[in-house]
């Protein structure tokens, strides 16, 4: 029971509410995105299929979204009630970059969401796709604050300490921290990565049930090129993002690779290890020797500080680090393998027909949650025990509530969270089941939109649907 | 201007938006029982859906600003009411997400309904109950962690009141969305409640002064009485107004604009009770102030920012004017 103390349960509470709440955000960043595109290319080429794809993939966004709002308001309040120090000595520089957030970027996506959910029939096209638009420019800013935001607690700029409470210097070093523009890219990067996943998985779904095919192919096809791009970048975005790490929290960087001596020359490249942290070594080692040097100090020989270069008491858990980092990296291969795969499939003319790489996909649908999450454990568990990095204990700010207060809030979140989660997965499942609206359907709903220069269009359009009638549902 | 007071102030206008826009959403959750007719449910849902994310984000900037502006009071005041304010957190994440499934749902319906209606009234009880800890006092030791200082019957009883305001509220704006019965059950809804909130209004003010002398002193020293009767008249002139149209049915809009006066008023009353104070008796305004820096840099995005923000969330209420029969399914 010596665990259950209210620093603990605090950060549980902190780490479980986070993980819960990002899943959400990472959809909505992409998909919004994806969406707005969509509206984009049907006002552009007049093609219906576009529209179908809009019109499909905006419920299942609404419902993802709906869950990022919920549970980012709790965020919102959760500074204060679990960590009320930290609010007062970091309030000064953390709140305005939380107010700019608000204004720039929350009120800009609920003001338009209501148009881009609800009001097909109000506004004309070009509004609408505005609208979109909007919502989705609203989802980068958005993430664009709070990246700041976390960024300045992982590697904090542009500060003064006065009685205590952190002052500001300069805005622009607090904004623009040394790690900043690396871990915004990174997490966009992911963001589209997921919803690309997600319409992807759905759409090889769609292909081995022989549903919806034409919708599906398209669907498949476009996030194919999109993920063969997205995830090459990430892969040289996220080596920079590594190099900024081994030079600003190199005790991250050490337990990311499970490196232990003060000063390691040969640093192998690991494959399997559980890091030790009482016997201070990592037991059932597999490695590739100075594969580890080579990549992160481009020598053979290549120094790199180890985690006993650190008092015991400032070194983050290694091994929930370490396998993190292994489950990130490990789905990042695999998502590059699968746009690769997806080229040469398509080369060959067997992008819709091959059954294994269909199936990798479907089981790829929810992977780009898992990696992001398991990045943000690297990031946030390798900043322990620090909430501002090298400055502020997470220990020292807790607020001295009673630890049964925490346990009770902990575990109605552990409830109500696992129902929600439990709710939209079913709800997501029955919106794929239910597959995309009609040709027929859309066609009816667009005659009530103020956009006549559609219809001819659309006649066109649909007449060569019917020659193709191949499972269209 | 002295830059905290215009903070004050930005934050007195974050929270009327929330009460009023949100108050009105939460209120239609309150009033759900009351209408069970085939329809009536979906209409009610069906007339908040658009707007409750915005409504629901000026409590997202409320937090921000406090967390921003006063630090000292985000971070004593969300930590000594933590029970209250998670309590509200968890009934919002349930009507939030009752919106997004209801109209997806076949026969989860009723508990999509009761997870709405539940929702909207215990977040907007906590709302009351968080309000009237404020106004008797925040313990200055470490009691105000561990005890129960927050469940008196003065924050139940402004609970209840809060309750019954967003409710008033919510039948107004239904008097104002709606036709034939659904407007005139509405009305009469709204009828009850307009009493019930004037009553209230006068219970929680005659209770404040009684037990706190220093709001006693604020309000009945020397001339001020004088002074500040405008306020209690002005809420009077606008019950008798909204209760005019109500029975009439002359004025549409009206009941549910006094209604928004009534809380503007109400609010009023609270900061002229507890000014220059933000947890009375132990913090004021310029004791809770982030330093200067920290003003300065968000100064230009209120300023810009704020007034676009109304702009397009007016567009957005206007594109949806008009009555809620009028709506087509969305998306």
């Amino acid at each position: 029971m010596e665990h259950l103390n209210t620093e603990m349960l605090s950060r549980v509470q902190f780490a479980f509410t986070v993980s819960f709440h990002i899943i959400f955000p990472s959809i909505t960043i992409g998909l919004a995105t994806l969406i707005a595109i969509w509206e984009g290319l049907w006002l552009k080429t007049h093609d219906p299929r576009y529209l179908q794809l809009a019109k499909f993939w905006i419920k299942p966004f609404a419902i993802t979204f709906g869950m990022g709002v919920v549970g980012g308001i709790v965020m919102s309040y959760e500074f204060g009630t679990n960590f009320s120090k930290f609010s007062e000595i970091a309030g000064p520089v953390l709140g305005p970059l939380l107010v700019y957030e608000v204004m720039t970027a929350f009120f800009l996506e609920a003001g338009f969401l209501g148009v881009m959910l609800f009001g097909w029939q109000r506004v004309g096209p070009k509004v609408h796709f505005i609208s979109t638009l909007v919502v989705a420019i609203g989802t980068w800013i958005s993430a664009t604050w709070i990246m700041a935001a976390n960024s300045w607690m992982q590697t904090p700029a542009g500060y003064k300490i006065v009685n205590g409470v952190f002052h500001v210097d300069s805005w622009m070093d607090i904004i623009f921290n040394p790690s900043f523009p690396y871990r915004v890219t990174h997490m966009l990067l992911a963001s589209f990565i997921t919803a690309c996943l997600l319409v992807a998985g759905v759409s090889a779904f769609y292909l081995l049930k022989k549903q919806h095919t034409n919708f599906a192919k398209k669907g498949l096809s476009m996030t194919m090129w999109m993920l063969l791009v997205l995830t090459l970048v990430q892969v040289e975005v996220g080596d920079q993002s590594g190099l900024e790490v081994k030079e600003h929290q190199p005790a991250k960087l050490a337990a990311i690779e499970g490196i232990w001596e003060a000063k390691e020359s040969n640093v192998p490249l690991l494959l399997f290890a559980i890091p030790n942290m009482k016997t201070e070594q990592n037991d059932y080692q597999i490695g590739i020797p100075h594969l580890g040097s080579l990549i992160l100090t481009h020598s053979f020989d290549g120094a790199v500080t180890g985690l006993k270069a650190f008092p015991k008491e400032d070194r983050p858990y290694a091994p929930l680090v370490f396998w993190s980092f292994r489950v990130m990296v490990g789905l990042g291969i695999g998502m590059v393998l699968i746009a690769l795969a997806a080229l040469v499939l398509r080369r060959k003319g067997r992008l819709y027909e091959n059954k294994w790489f269909l199936r990798a996909v479907a089981f790829f649908t929810p992977m780009g949650v898992v990696s992001t999450i398991a990045g943000w454990y690297v990031a946030e568990v390798g900043r322990q025990p620090w909430v501002v990095y090298n400055l502020v204990r997470t220990v020292d700010v807790v607020s001295p509530l009673p630890a049964q207060r925490v346990l009770f809030t902990l575990i109605a979140f552990v409830i109500i969270y696992g129902l929600l989660g439990l709710v939209y997965l079913y709800f997501m499942r029955k919106l794929i089941r239910k597959g995309p609206p009609k040709m027929a359907t859309l066609e009816k709903q667009l005659i009530g939109m103020n956009a006549p220069g559609y219809a001819l269009a659309w006649v066109k359009n649909l007449k060569h649907e019917d020659h193709h009638p191949e499972g269209e549902r | 201007m002295d830059l905290t007071l215009f903070y004050f102030l930005v934050l007195g206008f974050a929270i009327f938006m929330y009460v009023s826009l949100d108050g009105f959403d939460l209120g239609i959750g309150i009033l759900y029982p009351w209408f069970d007719k085939p329809g009536e449910r979906d209409h009610l849902m069906q007339s908040i859906s658009h707007v409750w994310d915005g409504n629901e984000t000026w409590m997202v900037m409320g937090g921000a600003l406090l967390y921003g502006v006063f630090p000292a009071v985000y971070g004593t005041l969300l930590s000594t009411l933590y029970i209250p304010l998670m309590l509200m957190l968890f009934a919002l994440i349930f009507r939030g997400v009752a919106f997004e499934y209801r109209f997806k749902s076949d026969r989860s319906r009723a508990y999509w309904d009761l997870s709405f209606s539940a929702g909207s009234a215990i977040a907007a009880f906590c709302q009351g109950l968080i309000l009237g800890t404020v106004v008797q006092g925040i313990p200055a030791d470490s009691s105000a962690f561990s005890s129960l200082h927050w469940i008196t019957p003065f924050t139940v009883f402004t609970g209840f009141a809060v309750m019954a305001g967003y409710a008033m509220l919510a039948a107004c704006y239904l008097f104002m969305k709606s036709r034939h019965d659904i407007q005139a059950h509405a009305a009469n809804i709204a009828k009850t409640l307009l009493i019930t909130v004037l009553i209230a209004m006068v219970v929680v003010s005659v209770w404040t002064v009684l037990t706190q002398p220093y709001i006693y002193q604020r309000w009945f020293s020397g001339m001020n009485f004088v002074y500040l009767a405008p306020l209690p008249l002005l809420c009077l002139v606008a019950g008798v107004i909204s209760w005019k149209d109500l029975h009439s049915h002359r004025h549409e809009s009206r009941p549910f604009w006094c209604g928004i006066l009534l809380f503007l008023l109400g609010l009023a009353g609270l900061v002229i009770s507890i000014f220059p104070y933000m947890i009375p008796q132990q913090l004021t305004l310029w004791q809770a102030v982030s330093p200067h820096s920290s003003l300065m840099f968000i100064l230009p995005g209120v300023c810009i920012f704020i007034p676009i923000i109304c702009l397009y969330t007016l567009w957005g209420y206007r594109i949806f004017s008009g009555k809620v029969e009028d709506y087509q399914e969305g998306y």
